[in-house]
């Protein structure tokens, strides 16, 4: 039991960044573009945050802030690319996703080469700093858990599910957005511009990919590398599958690839999992990413028009 | 009186082809104004130029007799123009409520505020007679209230001009009559209806005017009291058209296809067909008719292969194919006209010469060596387009997505006849259509039948089985409750049978 609290917070730590991506994901998709790109645009936004923390830490004491900010602002301008090319190009969006996976990772250690001479960015020294609720923290049991030194983005997290749910399920932009997702024909046929709501989502889930990829860099790591987000955006792809498309699935599932993570480095101390190989657990997150994506993907239970090229004379 | 719509030469020109030429509209002030033409004749453009979905080449549109540009929907919906499409567009996990208000939302600070929307929704459709379920989901509710909730969006929206797409094609006899009298309580109300059809029954019984196309050129218009069905219908074809089949007695030869007590299971797993047996033979054509939902689908698919049977057997000409794959049965001279053509009977998202060869391809002479022959394909296509008379814009390479509905039913009506099968199960053939199409496609099988075929034909539609069919039998709940020759029966005796209170087997 004690091990499980001490393995919360860890979680909690690993959940963050592929949580805040996969929603990010959700309103991509639930706009009617799939965003396979989520990967790069993080690395590009963790190379951002990384870059501008490292830079400003010796003058301000909110160097990581400025950093996620601009993280923010780099996923948004990255993933206007997406956009442009599966909107006005009507590229293939999981072709012009992998395509910007693969450059993200040039660009930023191309970039890193240039402002730092080494194929990473400068290190950092503190990141973001933990916080901790006062008042809150004192709760036994669960203060400590929840309350006490934890990084204000796993509580952002869990403000943007609850933003999100709101935004999509009660206004009439979600309305409108899920409408592009599901009938695009539909959605033009009531006045709704399906193209500016089909940007607006990407733009968007630039902004919390790359958010997600600053959180990513400034708490589980000293530095932006080419290894920092390994994958993890390709998770937060699988949670959104696993989490139905919906905010609170995808944050479940997000809480449990946290979980799977934080399990590899308490497996040690766990007595009837001691026997199995650490490189187990290393291995699980990729492996359960694997098997949502192939058990879930053939079912249709995601927005019917995402990935489709949008034709308005279709019938 | 003034006119309300005015359209005015308007051409409209698409790749290969000018849908509209020179096409001249005017609908008067509340009443119910008909667009009749074959398949592929222009109705659909010009309506949706009307709605602002497509912009015309050239020509002018007057609304209450002021010059407008419609160059996008919201244009039309701020001039009280609304429309229906042919094929609906509701997005199918929404709400009824969630779809008529999309777009235009009523809100409470920042949400939207469900309670009123649904109330409004709820006092449109008792003002009109259109009942709905504001909270059931589209994927729940049938295609007749689905109708209603295109209706509705358009009423919401305040329209005065309401445009119907076909609106009886996708309906029952009975929705199709409430259809008929929510149109006459709409026009009571004031406002003005286009109704695009090819039914010249539902001309006949519904509309004021009826102005008539072919081939994207204006034929004329005509007071619908004073013109006859068969002037309508010339008009649109061009020529004089039968309504009906001329065709000598059968001549029925052996056995051809042998259904032996079969039991299928339907998509809730119930027994949607019991203990079934049927016999076609060679050079007749059996009818099978009965009310929607008695076992047809069932039955086709499990003859076709495309569901599997429970128990009890199929022969073709002796041979059991009960469970052999499609393409096996399609090799052993078995043709299909599938009732759902998008699902079943095209690709359409492939070119209509590809569509041709769906059977074929994998060998000579459409492919070589595993190397399609191309030159072979599209000389295929050429030739069908030709003898079957399907309009398409590009030849053998337009998409069929862009085709009309009834091109491409006379598409798969020709790939399948050319296949030239012993046995032919042809399923809701000319649903649709317009009266020279439907007429082609009759002849096309009573010809299939002289040349010794077997044909079953699965119609809801009863004038067409007792036109075209040779013996008639009549389902009901899943088991065959009649069977009697063509020449001996009525509508009424069918009726009867169909509704389950008369069994007859002769
Ligand atoms: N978006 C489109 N692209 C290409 N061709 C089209 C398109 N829409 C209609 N057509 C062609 O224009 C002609 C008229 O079509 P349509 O107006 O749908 O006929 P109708 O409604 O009278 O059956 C047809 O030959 C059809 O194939
Ligand atoms: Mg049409």
């Amino acid at each position: 039991m004690s091990i499980l609290l001490t393995m919360i917070p860890i979680a909690l730590v690993y959940a963050t960044p592929i949580v805040i991506a996969a929603l990010g994901g959700l309103y991509s998709e639930r706009s009617g573009i799939v965003n396979i790109a989520l990967e790069g645009i993080m690395m590009v936004g963790a190379f951002t945050a990384a870059a501008v923390t490292a830079v400003l830490e010796p003058s301000t004491t909110w160097a990581a802030y400025y950093g996620i900010a601009a993280g923010i602002v780099a996923g948004m301008i990255f993933s206007l690319l997406h956009a442009f090319a599966s909107v006005n190009l009507k590229a293939d969006q999981v072709v012009s996703g992998t395509a910007l996976n693969i450059l993200a990772g040039g660009l930023t250690v191309y970039l890193c080469q240039i402002f730092f001479d080494q194929q990473r960015t400068n290190a950092f020294t503190t990141g973001l700093a933990k916080v901790s609720v006062p008042g809150l923290k004192g709760i036994p049991f669960l203060g400590p858990v929840l309350f006490m030194d934890v990084y204000s983005t796993t509580y952002a997290a869990i403000l943007l599910v609850l933003l999100t749910w709101f935004v999509v399920y009660k206004t009439p932009f979600g309305l409108r957005m899920r409408s592009c997702g599901e009938h695009p024909q539909a959605a033009a046929s009531m006045g709704i511009n399906v193209l500016a709501m089909r940007y607006t989502g990407v733009i968007i889930s630039g902004a919390l990919a790359g958010l997600a990829g600053g959180a990513m860099v400034l708490t589980q790591d000293i530095q932006y590398t080419l290894g920092s987000i390994h994958g993890t955006g390709f998770i937060a792809l699988a949670c959104l599958i696993f989490g139905k498309w919906n905010p609170f699935g995808v944050l479940g599932a997000g809480l449990f690839f946290g979980f799977s993570q934080a399990l590899s480095i308490y497996a040690k101390d766990i007595a009837f999992l001691q026997k199995v190989p650490l490189d187990f657990f290393y291995m699980l997150p990729y492996v359960l990413t694997v098997i949502a994506l192939v058990v879930f993907s053939g079912k249709s239970v995601g927005p019917k028009a995402a990935g489709e090229l949008y034709d308005a004379g279709k019938r | 009186m003034a006119y309300v719509i005015e359209m005015l030469d308007i051409t409209k020109t698409f790749p290969g082809i000018k849908a509209n030429d020179k096409v001249t509209l005017q609908v008067e002030q509340g009443s119910i104004h008909a667009l009749l033409g074959e398949n592929g004749a222009g109705k659909s453009t010009l309506m949706s130029i009307l709605f602002g979905l497509y912009s015309p080449d050239s020509g002018s549109i007057k609304v209450r007799g002021k010059d407008v540009r419609i160059t996008n929907p919201n244009i039309a919906n701020a001039l009280g123009i609304g429309m229906v499409h042919q094929h609906f567009k509701l997005v199918h996990n929404f709400t009824v409520t969630e779809n008529i208000i999309l777009g235009l939302e009523p809100k409470s600070g920042l949400v939207i505020d469900r309670k009123k929307a649904a109330a409004r929704v709820r006092e449109i459709s008792e003002l009109y007679g259109l009942k709905v379920d504001p909270e059931a989901k589209i994927e729940d509710i049938s295609v007749g209230m689905q109708q209603r909730v295109e209706i509705l969006k358009m009423l919401y929206r305040d329209a005065e001009i309401l445009i119907f797409d076909e609106p009886t094609a996708v309906l029952t006899p009975q929705e199709i009559h409430e259809l008929m009298g929510i149109m006459r309580r709409l026009v009571k109300e004031g406002k003005t209806i286009l109704l695009i059809t090819h039914k010249l029954k539902e001309i006949k019984e519904a509309a004021d005017y009826c102005t008539v196309l072919r081939r994207g050129r204006l034929i004329g218009t005509v007071p619908v009291a004073e013109t006859t069905e068969q002037q309508m219908a010339e008009m649109m074809v061009g020529r004089e058209v039968s309504f009906h089949v001329e065709k000598a007695p059968a001549n029925p030869g052996p056995t051809l296809l042998t259904i032996e007590h079969i039991n299928v299971r339907n998509a809730k797993g119930l027994l949607g067909v019991k203990d079934l047996s049927l016999e076609v033979r060679a050079g007749e054509i059996l009818g099978i008719c009965g009310i929607d939902g008695n076992g047809q689908t069932e039955l086709i698919r499990a003859i076709t292969g495309l569901a599997t049977v429970e128990s009890g057997k199929i022969l073709n000409k002796g041979k059991d194919i009960t469970s052999l794959p499609i393409k096996e049965r399609t090799g052993l001279g078995l043709g299909h006209i599938p009732e759902d053509r998008h699902k079943h009977g095209l690709i359409l998202d492939f070119r209509l010469d590809e569509n041709f060869v769906v059977h074929s391809f994998d060998h000579a002479p459409f492919s070589h060596a595993g190397i399609l022959d191309f030159k072979a394909i599209r000389s295929n296509a050429d030739r069908l387009i030709a003898e079957f008379d399907v309009r398409c814009g590009q030849g053998g390479a337009t998409p069929v997505r862009s085709m009309s509905g009834g091109n491409q039913q006379k598409a798969i009506v020709a790939r399948e006849i050319d296949q030239s099968p012993d046995v032919l199960i042809v399923a809701q053939p000319t649903r649709g259509l317009d009266v020279g199409a439907i007429e082609y496609i009759h002849r096309r099988l009573v010809a299939e039948r002289d040349k010794g075929k077997g044909i079953l034909l699965i119609s809801l539609e009863l004038d067409e089985i007792l036109d075209v069919s040779d013996r008639i039998a009549v389902i009901y709940g899943g088991e065959i409750v009649g069977m009697v020759n063509a020449a001996e029966t009525n509508e009424n005796e069918l009726g009867l049978m169909m509704a389950g209170s008369v069994r007859k087997v002769s």
